[in-house]
């Protein structure tokens, strides 16, 4: 692994220096990559000049800016100036974004020639978007792709959406409180246990639940132990899975993690999900006053200025928090999602008592090309532009921008260091827990990519919150999920939420 | 002139009317009957299936049909009480009337998402002033996050943006009335408690009922304060009808079952108001 991390390294450099050699002509008319320069390449500033657009318009839906919609529309006005097209930007808030370009889609029109939404939309939207041609996919940008996200942007092998950001879940933490030997010292005297970074999410709630509600970074202000998306419908179903998985997510029990894909009963209500929504509700008493209603929003602003120990989630809270004109820059450490002590086994009905772990590959921002758009080649080309080596390099430091590493070229401390003024040690564990999660670990959940994913994912918000809100017991609210959900899969119909399903399975089950 | 040209005259009216009220509720009741959905577009025909989930097996929409009564009950309410006392208030000659007028007016000028925006900023538990200046006393309530509380953070948001909707036509109803009532109540030597009493709150009955009624209908579609303040949270605390309907329909794209959801609160509210305007007539009316 360390020989392949090494040649990546070293492809990077290569790269880098390539881009130095560029950098006088395009950075010029384009600052954004003042960094890098132009990076050699098959959607390269050097190509895209050599294409002729001009006449034709490209009609783009997008979210809000910052995120997505800022690089969305920054990289159509480049694409503008390169290649003459009229480029369109429409944005769009994320919560509607699916069924804005669904009901177009549903009524054969075709309004926009590119779609930009979630990876989960994949399934309900496939039908209507144009798979990603044979030389995009075999071109040397696309590589570069880890698999987790080659995987998250094609269905039964064949690429759907085009790859432009990584999501994952993982921890971030306040790497100045956990090794700071005063506060491990008086963690060990007040609790008898060391003070480490989280194996467990048990581990996690009892060091966030000490440093609740105190001012241990000496701000002058309160300072919480975690802050979590936990708002109903913001996203918080993905929050509740992070929990989840190394609760429920067996190894050895292959076939399923929502569903078991043989009779597609929900597995929802399990004593794993079970067991991690109760810990969520635990959770209730060491997030900030009113955390219960944080959105991603106020989890990237909670931890990212200083209020939390700890947070997990997307990327973007940790970027933020490493950014210049963080309070709390080089202070915040990465590490995989906590695991647990023990594992449900649904196959012989009982708990394993040894540690699990499991990443989420989350679902992240994915963007495709309408099949009844008229644009094909220019909107791909937007796409490979988008996300060409030069474009990624320069957006993946822009915390606002939400675009994150996915590229295998990505994961090298290097660039970390030398163009965001990184800690070397902490470049490394970022790039090392990423890489671990994509390419390494055999764990792996992907998201739920079904049809009528937003029932599914709407009924879990339902239950949860109501868990959260104490309306519910964790157990009562995920039964109340659970009967949800076979209502839906009934209406949907078994065998095409199955066909759907084993899709995903075969992932997770390394089939692939 | 020819009977037949007067329909003539009369079709464009017909035409709009037909087009923006007539064709979207025969289409809701078509698509109430139809399965559609994000992985079965069209309009197929299931009869009544939609109804009858929601009627044997929708407890959640009928919840949120009961937080919309008590919400909207309770803010028209307050709205009326303190947009009645504005008026009375600026309808006699004071110092500053006319900038009164406009200053009690500007809440619902404001765009409301802009506005929930700012209340829940003001609202927040732990970035928030109000927090921030109740902490001084050692209070921190959960204005958003605890169930009962998140209720008044939406009516007390709900009654700032539209309070002045009160005011304006209660205000306009105040200077319309006749002074000759005022005068004989005067020369019977009634004062002002009497003559608000016997003479304003009675005159001001048909306008007050007016008033109430727009309001009421306006709030029962309350949507936007919900969805930025809680988004129907925590739980379904603060989930009302409309909200669901958006979630069912846009969110989860049960396109057909969310018409059947529509439908039957429109009719439902249809029977409601009428009997509400019915009872608000027999009371605040029954002198006449």
């Amino acid at each position: 692994m360390k020989t392949k991390i090494f040649a990546t390294g070293l492809a990077v450099a290569v790269t880098m220096a390539a881009g130095v050699a560029n950098a006088d002509k395009w950075s010029d008319q384009f600052p954004h990559i003042k960094n890098t320069g132009d990076i050699p390449g098959e959607c390269s500033y050097e190509s895209m000049s050599k294409k002729d657009y001009k006449g034709k318009t490209l009609t783009i839906n997008t979210h809000a800016v910052p995120v997505m919609g800022e690089p969305t529309a920054l990289h159509a006005e480049q694409f503008s100036k390169l290649t003459g097209a009229n480029v369109q930007v429409i944005h769009t808030p994320a919560g509607d974004l699916y069924s804005k370009a669904m009901i177009p889609f549903q009524a054969g029109q075709a309004p926009y020639d590119i779609v930009f939404g979630f990876s989960n939309f994949i399934r309900d939207w496939m039908q209507y978007l144009e798979p990603v041609p044979a030389k995009y996919v075999n071109m040397r940008q696309m590589q570069d792709v880890t698999k987790s996200h080659i995987d998250v942007a094609s269905w039964d092998g064949e690429m759907i959406q085009f790859p432009i950001d990584g999501d994952r879940h993982y921890l971030k933490y306040r790497k100045d409180v956990i090794d700071n030997p005063e506060y491990q010292a008086k963690y060990k005297a007040e609790t008898g246990r060391e003070l480490r970074v989280p194996r467990t999410w048990k581990e996690y709630g009892e060091i966030a639940s000490f440093f609740n509600g105190w001012d241990w970074d000496n701000d002058g202000e309160i300072e919480y132990g975690s802050a979590e998306v936990m708002k109903k419908d913001d996203l918080m179903y993905a929050a509740f899975f992070s929990r989840s998985v190394a609760y429920a997510k067996n190894p050895r029990t292959p076939g399923g993690f929502f569903f078991d894909l043989e009779t597609m009963k929900p597995l929802i209500n399990g004593p794993g999900f079970v067991e991690a929504l109760t810990d969520w509700v635990e959770a209730t008493k060491y997030v900030p006053p009113g955390g219960i209603n944080f959105g991603l929003g106020d989890e990237i602003n909670s931890f990212g200025g200083g209020q939390t120990l700890f947070s997990f989630s997307w990327d973007d809270a940790f970027v933020a928090a490493m950014e210049d004109n963080s309070p709390i820059k080089n202070k915040v450490g990465v590490a995989s999602l906590p695991g647990s002590d023990r594992v449900w086994n649904r196959v012989s009905g009982a708990w394993e008592n040894e540690y699990n772990q499991a990443p989420y590959i989350v679902w992240g921002w994915a963007a495709a090309v309408a099949k009844e758009s008229t644009n094909h080649e220019m909107a791909f080309d937007y796409l490979c532009f988008f996300s060409n080596d030069a474009n990624h390099q320069a957006d993946i430091a822009i915390g606002r921008f939400g675009v994150n590493p996915f590229k295998k070229s990505d994961f090298v401390p290097a660039i970390y260091v030398e163009r965001q003024g990184w800690d070397e040690e902490i470049a490394k564990e970022y790039t090392e827990t990423l890489l671990e999660m994509e390419e390494q670990n055999t764990n792996r959940v992907f998201p739920l990519r079904v049809p009528g994913v937003f029932q599914f994912t709407s009924a879990i918000a339902t239950g949860t919150s109501k868990a959260l809100a104490g309306q519910l017991s964790p157990q009562e609210a995920l039964d109340e999920v659970a009967a949800e959900w076979e209502k839906i899969v009934k209406r949907v119909g078994a065998d095409k939420v199955r066909e759907a399903y084993a899709v995903g399975v075969a992932l997770e089950d390394n089939l692939n | 002139m020819n009977f037949r040209h007067k329909h003539i005259f009369l079709l464009p009216g017909l035409l709009v009317l037909i087009g923006i009220l007539i064709f979207p509720i025969l289409f809701t009741v078509r698509l109430s009957l139809s399965s559609w959905d994000s992985f079965y577009p069209g309009l197929d025909f299931i009869g009544l299936e939609n109804y009858i989930r929601l009627f044997t097996d929708d407890l959640r929409f009928w919840e949120s049909f009961l937080r919309l009564g008590f919400l909207s009950l309770t803010t028209v309410f307050l709205q009326y009480v303190i947009g009645f006392s504005l008026a009375l208030m600026v309808w006699r000659d004071i110092a500053f009337k006319r900038f009164f007028r406009v200053l009690f007016l500007i809440p619902m000028m404001s765009t409301p998402v802009i506005m929930t925006v700012i209340w829940k900023t003001v609202f927040h538990e732990s970035l928030g002033p109000v927090n921030d200046f109740l902490s001084l006393f050692e209070l921190t309530p959960l204005w958003l996050s605890n169930d009962f509380l998140a209720k008044i953070t939406v009516i007390i948001v709900e009654v700032w943006q539209w309070t002045p909707f009160m005011f304006l036509l209660l205000l306009a109803g105040l200077l319309s009335l006749p002074e000759e009532a005022f005068l004989a109540a005067s020369i019977d030597g009634a004062g002002p408690i009497r003559k608000f009493i016997y003479v304003t709150f009675p005159l001001m009955a048909p306008i007050s009922i007016g008033a109430i009624i727009i309001r009421l209908i306006e709030a029962s579609k309350i949507m936007d304060t919900v969805y930025v303040l809680t988004s129907g949270g925590p739980g379904t605390s603060t989930e009302t009808s409309s909200f669901y309907i958006f979630i069912k329909g846009l969110r989860e794209f049960q396109m057909g079952y969310s018409a059947a959801l529509s439908f039957t609160y429109l009719v439902i509210m249809i029977i409601s108001l009428t009997i509400i305007a019915k009872v608000l007539v027999r009371v605040l009316m029954k002198q006449d």
